[in-house]
């Protein structure tokens, strides 16, 4: 049976493979380590990289904090941060983008500023996170200033459905709360800080709290609570 | 609540501080260490039996044993990359009391004679790593850290190394590679990293759980910390509960307590009017176990869940209730590990992807229940086939789900399947056993005919 050639789904780079877009120009010469001389680098950058590649024996070590600094920087891992991180740590830019190809929290697109990482793992999703998701693209997804993901389990199912805002994990999160995620970053304030984790006290704590507290209780329970006698 | 070695006090802000830590006793068995042998330490570790609470459950003390005596670079690294779908602990331990990891780790690099040691931080826990890195600076100040500490022969240093978000970075030997500066791909093992590891040392590597029990190991000592727990499973175990729980959260118990006591009596047991499907012991790379009595009743320790079928793994119980699909947490658990298969070998990278395919399938009804026993099938050979056990992790849960819900999965595709107008299913076409180690059921009144070779 002959196959229709124009009958076969392509992505818009003609392959039926996705992630060929990126390959490599195979006309340039590979790209060597930078020369110092002619790639500018910020001097604290410089300084900061420096002095993550003194910590460990061997400096290859590094190349994840450098990313980090750079992607700091730069807003995302773009050519020009890759290059001035390999320029510092006398690498090949090619090692450096397979590296940050390979870790979720690098970015080699441009990005938004703030991320907003959303737990879509499956603690989260049983307690509703793919609405959360919804709601959070919904209120920050035109802004160019944020990048919302959705994100595998960022460890912290105590607080499910939870997100993960410029570091700063919240939860549990409900739908309303997407829009006040949006305006406590633009105001430059503290993000929901009724609902910061790291204010949390520990389970037994937190819920004879909750249980005391009376209606405040997010999901009340009928057992008095680990004090319960029948137990 | 029994015996509470980690979360006694934890809540303390002060115990994050050098002051408020050495006012409980903090640092003082550091010192008694380094006045005993390292062997003697050593065998305080084998005493107390205690296993790795990162999911291999290996016993600790044995695996210190494998490192090397004699003078050479040794490595210590502290596997603190959380990212077991529904594991918590380490997050919340490090962040409330970090100065016992360092205790911790000092101790176990002085029993294997480690004077470089790492603490390998999965890079979304920011403010824990801000916390780690302000309390090794304070232990560094105060001379546990560094050149001859304490005025003992024993130089340590200790470095936190923060990630940048991958699963596979929580298999040791990806873990290696990743702290080498490399993309985190695991290592065909042997040689394994107690004889050549991080910057091919002879390199230990445990849980931050299993690390923060030296000192309490040193304190009470080996035989009697054995006394915990249960004869195979010893300690206390911190189980992060969460899902379809009414209190979620981590709960410090003794291993070998009732799982029934931890789910229904500490996390609340599921919201009201429903009741417990299925259930993870072990974080999500373990096989689901149902609801039921028998298996609520089991204690939760290593050997026990492992007799019934699963695996105890990070300690990490998620509860799904009778109000969700299995189907949807089938596909939520195969596409994770989709994501997150680094791809260097092919039964995972495959495997992992042409799973959620069929899940898919089955999720919009596109599927016939044989696609359930290809799925088996696929899980099969995925088991035991990969350099890591990344794609096991994906398999064994995946299998699991297939062998106690098959009915529902059946369910699920006849009910999308007239949803979709596609009508009933093909009938299942009795292949014997030759489908695979899962054999399809067999169809009532239908002789098995025998198989063709």
């Amino acid at each position: 049976m002959a196959i229709d050639p124009s009958q076969v789904r392509r992505f818009a780079h003609g392959s039926r493979v996705p992630g060929w877009d990126d390959a490599a120009d195979l006309s340039k010469d590979p790209a060597v380590i930078p020369d110092p001389a002619t790639t500018p680098v910020p001097e604290h950058i410089r300084a900061e990289i420096e002095a993550q590649m003194a910590k460990y024996p061997d400096f290859r070590s590094a190349a994840i904090p450098a990313l980090h600094i750079v992607q700091r920087e730069h807003g995302w891992c773009s050519p020009t941060a890759i290059e001035q991180a390999a320029c510092v740590m006398r690498l090949t830019p090619a090692y450096l983008t397979a590296v940050a190809t390979f870790y979720d929290m690098f970015s080699t697109t441009p990005k938004g500023r703030h991320d907003v990482f959303v737990c879509t793992n499956i603690s989260c999703s049983l307690l509703g996170a793919d609405r959360i998701h919804e709601a959070m693209v919904e209120a920050a997804g035109r802004d160019p200033d944020f990048h919302v993901k959705p994100f595998e389990c960022l460890g912290a199912c105590d607080i499910a459905p939870m997100a993960s805002v410029d570091g700063e994990y919240v939860g549990p999160l409900e739908e309303t709360d997407c829009a006040r995620i949006v305006d406590d970053v633009k105001a430059g304030r503290e993000v929901l800080p009724d609902k910061q984790l790291k204010r949390r006290k520990i389970a037994i704590e937190y819920w004879r709290e909750q249980t005391l507290g009376g209606p405040d209780a997010r999901r009340p329970s009928q057992d008095a609570g680990p004090d319960d006698p029948r137990r | 609540m029994g015996v509470q070695l980690f979360y006694d006090g934890i809540d303390d802000p002060e115990l994050r501080t050098l002051d408020g830590y050495a006012k409980r006793g903090g640092y003082e068995m550091l010192r008694k260490a380094l006045e005993m042998e390292p062997g003697a330490v050593l065998q305080e570790m084998l005493d107390s039996e205690v296993r790795g609470r990162g999911g291999a459950g290996f016993a600790m003390g044995k695996k210190m044993s494998f490192i090397p005596g004699g003078t050479m670079d040794k490595y210590l690294v502290c596997n603190a990359d959380e990212s077991e779908p529904g594991t918590f602990k380490d997050r919340e331990l490090m962040q409330k009391n970090p100065h016992l990891l360092i205790e911790g780790m000092l101790i176990a690099g002085y029993a294997i004679g480690a004077n470089k040691s790492f603490i390998f931080i999965r890079g979304e826990y920011d403010h824990q790593a801000d916390v780690l890195d302000a309390a090794v600076a304070e232990a560094r100040a105060a001379g546990y850290i560094g050149d001859r500490i304490l005025g003992f022969a024993h130089t340590q240093d200790l470095v936190v190394h923060r990630g940048a978000g991958a699963y596979i970075c929580g298999e040791e030997t990806a873990l290696l590679d990743a702290l080498e500066g490399k993309r985190g791909n695991p290592r065909l093992k042997p040689p394994f990293p107690a004889v050549q590891g991080l910057y091919r040392g002879p390199t230990l590597i445990n849980n931050v759980e299993t690390l923060m029990n030296a000192p309490h190991i040193m304190r009470m000592g080996g035989k009697e910390f054995a006394r915990l727990g249960t004869a195979n499973s010893t300690g206390t175990k911190v189980v992060s509960i969460s899902g379809c729980v009414q209190r979620p959260g981590n709960y410090e118990v003794e291993l070998g307590v009732p799982t029934r006591e931890l789910v229904y009596g500490l996390a609340g047991g599921p919201p009201e009017g429903r009741s417990i499907k299925a259930w993870f012991p072990g974080g999500s790379s373990a096989p689901v176990l149902p609801g039921t009595d028998e298996y609520m009743d089991l204690p939760y320790d290593f050997d026990s869940i492992a007799k019934a079928g699963s695996m105890l793994g990070s300690g990490a119980i998620i509860v799904i209730d009778d109000s969700i699909s299995i189907v949807d947490v089938a596909v939520k658990t195969a596409k994770f590990y989709r994501h997150e298969s680094c791809g260097k070998c092919t039964p995972c990278r495959e495997g992992t992807n042409w799973t959620v395919k069929m899940l898919e399938r089955v999720q919009s009804g596109e599927a016939t229940p044989m696609d359930l026993d290809i799925m088996a099938s696929v899980q099969e050979q995925i088991i035991g086939n990969c350099l890591c056990v990344l794609g096991d992790a994906m398999a064994m849960p995946i299998g699991s789900m297939i062998a106690h819900f098959r009915e529902e999965f059946e369910a699920h595709i006849d009910a999308a399947r007239e949803r979709n107008g596609l009508g009933a299913a093909i009938p299942q076409v009795n292949r014997g056993r030759q489908g695979g180690a899962y054999p399809m059921r067999e169809p009532a009144g239908i002789e098995p005919t025998p198989a063709v070779v």
